[in-house]
């Protein structure tokens, strides 16, 4: 497991915005996931997808590393911000529109 | 495996102190819900922790035999009138 955790520490800190989620941007194969999609392409910022599906172990350590039970978990800057629910809320409200516009504060 | 909503909505009074539990059967097969939950212990809270907070109510079930759950965790000071 910690090599599962080494690995996605490896790709929240590489990539500023990244879904980890059941199958591609494309085609994803979950509803959830399709949501997650949907956002982010309205957000048109670049983004970077991990295919859970493709990959148990990060499927598996994913859940642990954020204590997130469900996929898909968006990350941005190396921090969880949530699942569909909460992209969804923050969209709405423009929080997250401001979280992937501007660079990482702090 | 299914879970009935009148037992997920048990989790949820139980998990969660002071809690006011709207569970929606999404799909109607007992596989597909939204909860919308209303409650005092969210106060200041990020969203992530509410959420957990949530899944820590329905005890590992969450991505497991409760396949699909939107959740919607509001502090009582957020509902507009």
């Amino acid at each position: 497991m910690s090599d599962a955790k080494s690995r996605i520490d490896e790709i929240v800190s590489n990539n500023e915005v990244v879904l980890f989620m059941k199958g591609t941007a494309l085609f994803p194969q979950c509803g959830f996931s399709g949501r997650a999609i949907a956002i982010l392409d309205h957000l048109g910022v670049p983004f970077e997808t991990v295919d859970v599906l493709q990959d148990q172990e990060i499927r598996h350590g994913i859940k642990e590393y954020s204590d997130w039970p469900t996929i898909p978990q968006l990350y941005v800057n190396g921090e969880f911000v949530g699942g569909s629910d909460i992209m969804m809320e923050m969209f709405e409200s423009g929080e997250l529109q401001q979280l992937v516009g501007a660079p990482a504060a702090q | 495996m299914p879970i009935a909503a009148n037992e997920l909505e048990r989790l949820l009074r139980e998990g969660i102190p002071g809690a006011e539990v709207t569970v929606t059967d999404l799909a109607g097969d007992g596989d597909h819900y939204s909860a919308r939950v209303v409650s005092p212990a969210f106060s200041g809270l990020s969203r992530v922790k509410r959420h957990q907070q949530v899944y820590a109510a329905l005890g590992g079930r969450m991505g497991g035999e409760l396949h699909a759950l939107q959740v919607q965790a509001v502090a009582p000071e957020e509902i507009s009138k």
